[in-house]
Parts: structure tokens; sequence; C-alpha cells
């Protein structure tokens, strides 16, 4: 029993990993209902750049955070502003098949650059400590996933909520052709908003890295466990997503304990039983 | 985004018969040649057909269909397990499974597309994607077909379509040349009847295609299913060649999707011409890159990003207006107003 | 007076259609000029091609003596343009408030400010908190409006702001047009009721299958002759 409620509570903290994973995907859906597909890829892209920042330059690693968030928050805003911005529209399929061939590219020159081998970050006296809670002994890092996830989606829902430039982007996934005439640049608006989700994106790489083993093909998964904690939660909705994410992490940690075989298929399996029986999501708040 | 190449001179109509005997040479050409080729040449020659056809397929889902599905894979690797299960645990020769590994696959799409078309758009090229994975999973945990390391066709087995090795491999390739060219006769004929305009209307306008009264979903479900069963016939046509099949590669999204995708966007999506020059430039630039390795995706990668910021519709649509001449013809022209000039 | 915008030989297309044709148009600042016609005749077209909702060939449109046409949208709303659209186009997962607010996105000084915009509907105030969608469609419209306002427009653009409303409604709305104009800015009101148009405004124009076929001094057009031009019965200059 104290086995089953361990794999529960592991779960529910790997579940704020994945609402980190699924937050830039989320934000950058309801803002522009756009999806980059390479998403997963540029977490793993963070998680190599944070190797690389610990083994050159000796750096802990929660330091690289500092550097490499704003770092991919500037890229991500160039990103859009230059190339996304050009494929956005009522034609879905560029923007598909444009940030599809960019994961494929991104994957290739990380392995050009890292080889195929698996890495992990070494983050010292993090990765075995932890608190002891009745029975079950909780990991300093997965507490610090879960509640990185906290912070970041209620910094999000602050933002979105407390500032204009939020408020800009809430009513742009309401009704986008209108927010021109309030006087808003919308592909200024567009590239702040895949500036955020670079940043969340960055800090969930590097979180990622020091949790589990990562090498340049872990991105596809990655995103795809985005895209279930997104749908399973609700589009639109930032604490969907956290649900979304835990539900996720609990059904694959409920998998493992059965067989560690099924860990991936599990959280597939729930996720499809959920499309099925409740294609909106738990808590949706926005048309798709 | 408009997909159709307009024609640029006035061929008379009588061309189409000719285009229909260059045609027929290429397939006769393409017949014989088993007879003269090396066994080497032959396989390649299996592999780029193979390929021809599951791009023409994506092709028709998404630059008609407007279904960009990542989860072709999911139908080649059932396709070809499908076969492996008839002919290892039921004794079923496995020349007579491959069309019922088709409808198998084809059967299995539709609670699949009945899933996946909850959702829409990229969440929907996602979905594809997890539900391929699933199988994948799925199959791997199947001990009597090898689980997660495969199985090989038995040599009896294999001798039951003939003793001779260079008589299957010629078997082998003139049904992937008769399933090729029937793949790209059908779209072709589906794309100049008023079924196909009513896809092509889909793929410029959903909405619009709805309130003319195109039944959208019901068109989409068809087009999905009917690919799917096609796609796992191809499957288990390559793994009867390849003679041995694991979860990994059958189900592989880089050998069955990407690549697949590349050579349909790179070429020209939304004609039939230009999966076939995409398929071909593929196999040109492998000979000469094959030892570029990641790179060489790279590069595939870095095109397919340049075609979608410059030329969406591919090489075909930087070809066409220069040539002038269309191989397989979709197009209408648009009726003469009465009173304009011209 | 000063002419503020000044529109000449407009054509509007979407894709091959042609919706407008040579249209010609003026508005003085601070003067409310009337822009009525059937359905489909080109008006809310013609807002959009002002506004930049529609693109247009540059050119064509002047505000200030300075093109517009051709312009994005949020460059022409900083300009000083606003509108309130056809069918209010509020932000529906945004409260009234939130709506409002984001009005002064484009960060003109001028005399509207939340306070004045709801002292001029209270109801605004009042409903600060709710969801727009929430509101009935005379609320709605006062959001859309005070939306509108929040940007210090010099032009301000009511499409069709009666439609679907109840005629007390409608005269509440249009009450608050005589404190947009002491504020100074001018007023382009597309109506289909013809009366109301003549009511409020300076000026009259026309429109009927995308082209002006009437344009004048409100008080000095007969309704009969307002008619024949709105249904094609006649093409004349007052």
């Amino acid at each position: 029993m104290t086995d089953l409620l361990n794999a529960i509570l592991q779960g529910v903290l790997l579940g704020g990993l994945y609402a980190l994973f699924a937050a830039g995907l989320s934000l950058m859906f309801g803002v522009m209902r756009f999806v980059n597909l390479a998403h997963g890829d540029f977490i793993v892209a963070a998680a190599f750049g944070a190797l690389l920042l610990v083994d050159m330059l000796g750096l802990p690693p929660l330091l690289a955070v500092v550097i490499l968030v704003p770092a991919f928050a500037a890229f991500g805003y160039l990103g859009q502003r230059l190339v996304l911005n050009r494929v956005m529209g009522r034609d879905i399929m560029p923007g598909i098949l444009l940030t599809f061939g960019f994961s494929v590219m991104l994957q290739n020159l990380m392995l050009e650059g890292f080889s195929a081998n698996s890495r992990r970050l070494n983050a010292g006296w993090l990765d075995t400590a932890s608190l002891p809670l009745g029975p079950f002994q909780i990991g300093f890092v997965p507490l610090l996933m879960f509640t990185t996830a906290l912070l970041v989606l209620g910094g999000l829902g602050l933002f979105m909520s407390q500032t204009n430039t939020g408020r800009l982007m809430r009513a742009t996934s309401d009704d986008a052709q209108i927010v021109g005439l309030m006087g808003a640049d919308r592909r200024h608006l567009f590239a702040i908003a895949t500036a955020i989700a670079s940043g969340v994106v960055a800090l969930a790489g590097v979180l990622m890295a020091i949790k589990t083993n990562f090498d340049p093909s872990s991105g596809p998964i990655r995103l795809l466990f985005a895209f279930e904690a997104v749908i399973m939660g609700g589009l639109g909705s930032l604490w969907g997503t956290l649900a979304g994410g835990i539900i996720l992490g609990v059904a694959q940690g409920l998998g493992a304990a059965i067989d560690p075989g099924y860990q991936i298929l599990a959280g597939h399996v729930v996720f499809l039983i959920i499309l099925v029986l409740r294609p909106q999501g738990l808590f949706p708040r926005q048309r798709p | 985004m408009t997909m159709t190449v307009a024609m640029p001179g006035r061929l008379p109509r009588s061309v189409m018969p000719v285009r229909l005997a260059i045609l027929a040479a290429v397939v006769l050409a393409m017949a014989s040649v088993p007879l003269w080729a090396s066994g080497g040449s032959q396989r390649l020659l299996v592999e780029f057909m193979t390929y021809v056809a599951l791009a023409q397929l994506w092709n028709l889902m998404a630059g008609y269909a407007g279904l960009i599905s990542i989860g072709q894979q999911a139908f080649v690797g059932l396709g070809g397990y499908t076969l492996f299960s008839l002919a290892i645990l039921a004794g079923v020769p496995p020349l007579l499974a491959l069309p019922v590994a088709g409808l198998v696959a084809a059967i299995v799409a539709w609670p699949t597309a009945l899933v996946a078309f909850r959702l829409s758009g990229p969440y929907f090229a996602i979905g594809t994607w997890v539900i391929a994975e699933v199988y994948r999973l799925g199959f791997a945990q199947v001990g009597a077909l090898g689980g997660g390391s495969g199985i090989s066709l038995p040599v009896g087995l294999v001798k039951t379509i003939s003793a001779d090795r260079g008589t299957r491999d010629s078997i082998i390739y003139w049904i992937t040349l008769a399933t090729c060219v029937a793949v790209i006769g059908c779209i072709w004929a589906l794309m100049r009847s008023r079924l196909g305009l009513g896809l092509a209307a889909i793929r410029d306008d959903e909405v619009a295609a709805e309130s003319a009264g195109v039944v959208t979903r019901r068109l989409k479900l068809q087009v999905y299913v009917i690919c799917a069963g096609v796609t796992g016939f191809l499957g288990a046509l390559i793994f009867l060649q390849k003679l041995r099949i694991s979860p990994e590669v059958a189900f592989s999204v880089n050998d069955w999707t990407v690549l697949v995708i590349f050579m349909v966007v790179i070429g020209g999506i939304g004609s039939i011409e230009g999966p076939l020059i995409g398929c071909l430039l593929f196999f040109v630039l492998r000979e000469q890159f094959s030892d570029w390795g990641s790179w060489y995706m790279v590069g595939l990668g870095a095109l397919s990003v340049a075609t979608m910021l410059f030329a969406r519709g591919g090489l075909w649509s930087l070809i066409a207006p220069r040539i002038g001449f269309r191989l397989f013809p979709v197009t209408r022209a648009a009726p003469r107003r009465a009173s304009s000039e011209g | 007076m000063t002419i503020l915008l000044s529109v000449r030989n407009l054509d509007a297309f979407y894709g091959d259609f042609q919706a407008l044709f040579g249209v010609d148009l003026n508005v003085e600042a601070g003067e409310v000029v009337a822009l009525v016609g059937a359905n489909g005749a080109g008006k809310s077209t013609f807002l959009a091609s002002v506004t930049g909702l529609l693109p247009t060939r540059p050119g064509s449109i002047l505000l200030r003596g300075a093109n517009i046409a051709g312009e994005p949208a949020f460059r022409i709303a900083r300009a000083g343009v606003a509108m309130s659209p056809e069918g209010r186009r509020l932000f529906a997962s945004l409260s009234v408030e939130e709506n409002l607010r984001l009005g002064a996105t484009g960060g003109r000084k001028g005399p509207w400010s939340l306070e004045k915009v709801q002292a001029q509907f209270p109801i605004l105030k009042e409903k600060r908190r709710q969801g727009a969608s929430e509101l009935s469609g005379g609320q709605q419209q006062a959001v859309a409006i005070g939306r509108a306002l929040m940007a210090n427009p010099d032009l301000l653009l009511l499409d069709e702001v009666s439609l679907g409303l109840a005629p007390v409604v409608v005269r509440d709305i249009y009450e608050s047009l005589p404190a947009i104009r002491a504020a100074g800015t001018a007023v382009i009101v597309v109506e289909q009721d013809i009366g109301r148009a003549t009511e409020i405004s300076d000026r009259l124009y026309c429109l009927q299958e995308g082209r002006v076929n009437l344009t004048g001094p409100s008080r000095q057009l007969t309704r009969d002759q307002i008619g024949a031009a709105y249904f094609g019965r006649a093409r004349s200059a007052a």
C-alpha cells in the first residue's frame, strides 16, 4: 500500500515537471493557435546547454538557469519575429511543417554536437537530498520541480490577469483581429508570448537535465508529454495544465509500479481514454 | 494557400493520349526491370516505389484533405505485424496475407480516426503520433511476436512464395510496381473527379466547403481510412521483403514519416508530380551524401523550413511554370465570363 | 474647419470581389458624419478599410494629410482612429473593466479616462468586474463604445450600434454623442435607420452597392432623396 501511495506521490511531483513542459506549449497555442513541433527538442537543447555550462564553466546547475532562461527568451522573441510570424495565419500547415523540419534539424545538430550518448546533469548534493514525510522520502529535486511549476504557473497567471500585455494576450485568443484596433502590434505580442514560452522551456530543460537521462533524440517524447498534459488538462487553462501534468505523472507512476516497461504506455493509454470520454479536457476554458 | 499551378499555355486536348502513352511506356519499362537489372538495383527501385506510394498517400491526406498526420507509421507497422501474425501464427501464405494486412489496417483505422478526429490542426498531428506510439509499445509487449526484439519470417514460409530468391524478389518488385501505379492512378482519377474537387475545396477552406455542401467529416474519414489501408498493405510488403520485423523499425517515425513528409514538402505538396520529384531528389541526394550522417538530415530539415518560408508549393511549383507541361493535370480552367475580354 | 479624414477614390476588394468603387468622403474635425445604406452596400467594408482591417492601396485614405491606407491596423489606431465594430466584438473572456482598459493600449492622451468613460456610461462602473459576455446587448454596446473612447481618438467610428437593440436603449446610447463631440472627437456613424442618422449627424453620405450616390448636409436632404439613394432609384448629389 505504501508503495502504491509512494508511486502516486512521485507521480504528482513529476507532474510538476510535465506541467512545466506543457506551460509553454499551452501559452503559445492559447495566444497564437500555434504549436511548435520542435518544443520538446528545445527543452533538450536547454538541457544540453545546462550541461555545457556546468561542465565547461563549472557553474552550479541552478545558476545555469540564470543564463539560459534569458538567452532562450531572447532567441524565442527573435525566432518568432523573424521567422515564425511569417507562417502565422489561417492555414496551419506551413507552421506545422516548418517547425517539424526545425525539430529534425535540431535533433541532428545536437547529435553531431554531443553524440548519441545518454547524459544527465550531476547536481551534486541535490541529487540525493530528500525530505522525510511520514513513511515517504520526498526527493529535493522532485520537490523543486513541483514548486517551480507552481511558481511559474502562478506567475503566468498573474501576468495574464494583471498586466496590459497579459490582457492583450488573453484578448488575442478571444479575437485576434480586434486586438490590432486597440493599438497593439500583434507581431510584437506574438514574439513576447514565444519569448515567455521559450524561457519556461529553458527552465524545464535544466530541471529535466537534473532529474532524468537525456540524449539528442529525447525531444519528441517530451513534446508528446507536454501535449498530453495540455489536452487532458483542458485548453486555455493554466491550472488545468498542472492538473493534466499530474494525471500524466501519476498514470506513468502507476504503470511503472506494475511493470517498468509500462510506464510511458500507461500515460498514453490514460490520455486516449480521457480524449475519448472528455475531449475538451478536465478544465477547458477556450474553444480549440 | 493555393496548391494548383496554372497552366501557362493552352495545350490541345489531343495531348492527353500522348501523355498516357508516355506514362504507359514508363510503366512497361519499369515492369521489365526484373528481367535485366541486378538484385541490388531492383531492391533500390522497390524502396523507391514504396516511398513514392507512401508519399502520394500522405500528400492525398495533407495536401488535399487537410489531414496532417505524423502517425502513418502506425499503419506501416500494423500491416507488417498483421502479415507476420497471419503467416507465423495462422499459417496463412504470405502473398495472401498481404491484402488481408491492408484490410486489417483499414479496419483499425476507423476507430483510430474517431479518436484522433477529436483533435484538430496541430494537435491532431501530434495525436496521430501518440497513437502510433501506443501501437509500438503495445506490440513490444506481445511475446508471441518477439516482443521488443522482434521476429523473423521462417525460411519455410518464405519459400512458399517461391523456392528461388530471384523469383521472390521479382514477385515483390511487380507487386510494388502495381501498387505504386495503382496508387498514383487512383489519386489522379480521384482528383479529376467531383470528389476530388470537394477535397480540394476542403483544403482551401473547410468552412466554405461545408457550406457549399461538401460533407467534410465523412470525406476526411474515408480518405484517412483508405490511406491507412493502402499504407498497411505497403507495410506488409516492406516487411515481407525485409523478412524480419521489430517494433522499433515497424513503427519508426523517422523511416516512415519524417522522410515521407520531407519528400512531399520539398517536392511540392498538393500536386501529384511534387511527391514524385521529392522522392527522386531524396534518392539522388542519399547516394551523394550518405557519408554525411546527421548533417544530411539537418540539410533536409533546412530545405523543408526554406520551402515553407519561400516556396510553399515546393520544387514543383518552381519548375512547373517554366516547363508549361503537366504530367498529371488536375486543374480545371475557370469558366469564361461572357462579357469579359478574356 | 480642418479636414481630419480625406478618402479619395477608394476601392476595396475581398479577394477578387470588389466591394467599394471609387468612394470619396471627407470628415472635418469635430463633426458627425452619417453613413447610410442597405445591407451589403459596403458600409462595414468602408470602416474596415479606414481602420486597416482590410488591406487598401496606399494613397486613398489620408488622416490629417498623412496616408493611412495600407498601414497595419495598430498604427492607424495609434494615429487616432478608434471603432466600435459591428457586432461589438468584445473580448468575451475578459471583464468589462479589462475590455475598457485594453482600449487605452495605444497610449494616447486625452479627455477620456476610465473614470470619465464610466461617468458617461454608469452601467460600466456597476458591472465592471463582470465578464463581458454576460451583459445585455445594450450594455455590451456601451462597453464597445467606451472601449473605443478609452483610446482618446480624433476619429470615432460607430458601426451599426443600434443593431438588435431596443429603441429606448439606442436612444440612451446616442445621447452620449454630444459629450463625445464636445470632447473634440469627430464621428462617423454607420446606420441603417435613416431617420436617426439625419437626426444625429451634420452631414450624410449614402452608399449603394459600393458607390456613394448621395451626400449633403443632413438637415437639407429630404427623406425621399435619401430613400431613393438608399435603394438606388436615383443618382443625385445635393
